[in-house]
């Protein structure tokens, strides 16, 4: 790389003159590093950039797929207004926040605390690591292959029915994906059961940072499990919960394979979520031009969520320094 | 259980109750009871992806199969030429872990060493980035791949993918680069060192932990993806296993224990994968979120 090298410019206290803002050090502004950004930029721009604003564009459209898109101006987002799949879709979605976001955060919270806190300093540390594993081993496999098990094991004549009657509930047997009642609850399940890794594995993670003197030195003032788990565990991991809350709701509005793998939006649309009526409406139905509808709609929501997400970080961050 | 275990670290004046008696017990009891309940999908894999279809039908799913029978195994191992879908999964999943992680350091290098002007909004273009919802790319990029030739190839999902992961990866490694020691820097370009020899011998080892961990969220990621495989990949020769798998879905041919086979086998190189790299996961991954 034919790069020209800064000489660092060694302050060699000669004139003390107020130096320039442009100090060219290493780590300093320095346009060379340009170059490091550019096949990234590149790739980025033609993958994601252009895609993204083609999409746009044909929201605006109408058009199978096949010869050219007939602009139609707003018309999509009219009929998106008036689409009940549409805003029971939506509906849903709150319904997948809650199974991916709250109770897995919460949960986590709670079972990261108790391993970390309780069982990795009572027992062997590697009694806290296996079990660790236990939650955290639904987060490895390919969802949709956990879709399709889960599938089987909620049928009429699946395994949970059976274990019902093998406890006494038979009287409680159900279609369980097939009954637009429960369907949605069903999948519910399912998502807790997904995400309830991911979030207790990074909140252990973040507390290995801790400071373990800070649990020793409020121990020896006799503070309880819970006191800790307020004074301590809380505020320190209260970086990893902005992320992990953040991530878990991005990925909620985002699901896609274990719908797909599990009921396909049905019984009569009671799972259906934004990105599978998308995915049925570009591919299904060959309506190009209302799934770019419903994919930017779905694109704006989700950027609208991350920046308030942030924005609140970045406040909570500020007034935490401002004490 | 009422194990009573009486060995207090010396100089604890205080009692805490989860120090000894039963309560800590009842702690592990009760976190052990959710790991069982968090297993028992497996349990149920495991116990019908050896059992007949006769047992089944007449047992049901919760039986104990009276013979260790594989051909349902056998039957998803030849119908979906298993061997095949797991070269696609790795092969799509490898190369993406590789180059992702070689293009998030490159970025964050120029992002988070570099500094270079308006980083802060291209790191925050970065992040949206990798919150879009698929939807919103995939058409274009279908319609593209059809048009250059790249429709139904391994190496467009290998493309697509190392640039969503990347997004991800900037962002992470850039916040991550923004506190390096600045010290090192110095010493290094007073030794001499140009750009591209810092970032191979100053920052690259003292990020290894970290990218390792990127590299294996990477390939478990993309090996779980199914959104784009599904709409890239139509065919035997290309598609992925969890592709092969849903397409399966609802088939004649995928009674109760080929089905759980399937999947079971389908599981097999996520666990495995996961278990080998517990160890570095378990160093964790404070995403980003540190000053």
């Amino acid at each position: 790389m034919a790069v020209s090298d800064t000489v660092a410019a060694t302050p060699s206290a000669a004139t003390p003159t107020p130096a320039p803002p442009s100090r060219r050090r290493p780590g300093g502004r320095d346009a060379a590093y340009w170059l490091y950004l550019l096949p990234g930029a590149v790739l980025f721009i033609l993958v994601i950039g252009v895609p993204l604003v083609g999409t746009g564009y044909l929201s605006l459209t109408r058009w199978s797929g096949v010869g050219d898109p007939t602009f139609v101006g707003w018309d999509n987002y009219q009929r998106l207004l008036h689409d009940e799949v549409f805003w029971a879709s939506f509906r849903n979605t709150v319904a997948m926040i809650v199974a991916m976001v709250v109770v897995p955060t919460l949960l986590g919270l709670l079972l990261a605390s108790v391993l970390f806190d309780v069982i990795g300093r009572r027992f062997r540390p590697r009694t806290a690591a296996a079990l660790r594993a236990a939650f955290y081993l639904p987060q490895v496999l390919p969802v949709v292959v956990a879709g399709i098990v889960w599938g089987w094991i909620l049928r009429p004549d699946g395994a949970f029915n059976s274990l019902l009657d093998a406890v006494g509930l038979g009287a409680l047997r159900h279609d369980w994906l097939g009954d637009p009642d429960t369907a949605l609850p069903a999948v519910m399940a399912v998502m807790i059961w997904v995400q309830i890794g991911y979030p207790v594995v990074v909140f252990m993670a973040a507390l290995q940072r801790v400071d373990p003197e800070l649990y020793e030195a409020a121990e020896v003032d006799g503070a309880n499990w819970l006191r800790r788990f307020r004074a301590i565990t809380l505020p320190q991991i209260r970086p990893e919960t902005f992320v992990v809350a953040l991530t878990c709701t991005i990925a909620a509005l985002k699901v896609f394979g274990p719908i797909y793998a599990l009921t396909r939006g049905g019984p009569e649309n009671a799972t259906n979520v934004p990105s599978y009526f998308a995915y049925y409406t570009f591919f299904k139905k060959l309506q190009v031009g209302y799934g770019s509808a419903i994919s930017t709609v779905l694109t704006l929501i989700i950027v609208v969520v991350a920046v308030v997400f942030i924005g609140v970080q970045a406040r909570s961050e500020r007034r935490d320094r401002g004490i | 259980m009422a194990v009573i275990i009486t060995a207090p670290p010396v100089r604890r004046p205080v009692r805490d109750r989860h120090h000894r008696g039963v309560s800590r017990w009842v702690v592990l009891a009760g976190v052990t009871v959710g790991a069982l309940v968090m297993l028992v999908p497996f349990a149920f894999m495991l116990l019908n992806a050896f059992k007949s279809p006769g047992d089944y039908s007449s047992g049901g799913p919760l039986s104990w199969p009276t013979e260790f029978y594989t051909r349902g195994l056998l039957t998803y191992w030849n119908e979906v030429n298993f061997p095949l879908k797991l070269w696609n999964s790795a092969l799509i999943a490898g190369s993406v872990a590789v180059l992702g992680v070689v293009v998030s350091l490159l970025n964050a290098y120029a992002l988070g060493i570099g500094r270079v002007r308006g980083r802060l909004w291209i790191v925050g273009l970065f992040l949206l980035a990798n919150m879009l919802p698929q939807e919103a790319l995939i058409y274009p990029l279908y319609y593209a791949a059809k048009e250059i030739g790249l429709y139904n190839t391994r190496l467009s999902v290998i493309i697509i993918f190392t640039v969503i992961q990347s997004a991800f990866g900037t962002y992470l490694l850039a916040s991550v680069l923004g506190t390096f020691p600045r010290a090192l820097l110095e010493a290094a370009a007073l030794d001499g060192a140009g750009k591209w020899t810092v970032l191979w011998r100053v920052v690259f080892p003292n990020l290894r932990p970290t990218l390792a961990v990127l590299l294996i969220f990477f390939f478990i990621w993309t090996w779980n993806e199914f959104l784009i495989p599904l709409v890239m990949l139509i065919d035997n020769q290309t598609q992925t296993i969890p592709v092969a798998l849903a397409s399966l879905q609802g088939d004649r041919l995928m009674d109760a224990p080929t089905t759980n086979a399937g999947a079971l086998i389908s599981l097999v190189p996520a666990i495995l994968f996961f278990l080998i790299f517990q160890r570095t996961l378990a160093r964790g991954i404070t995403a980003g979120a540190e000053k």
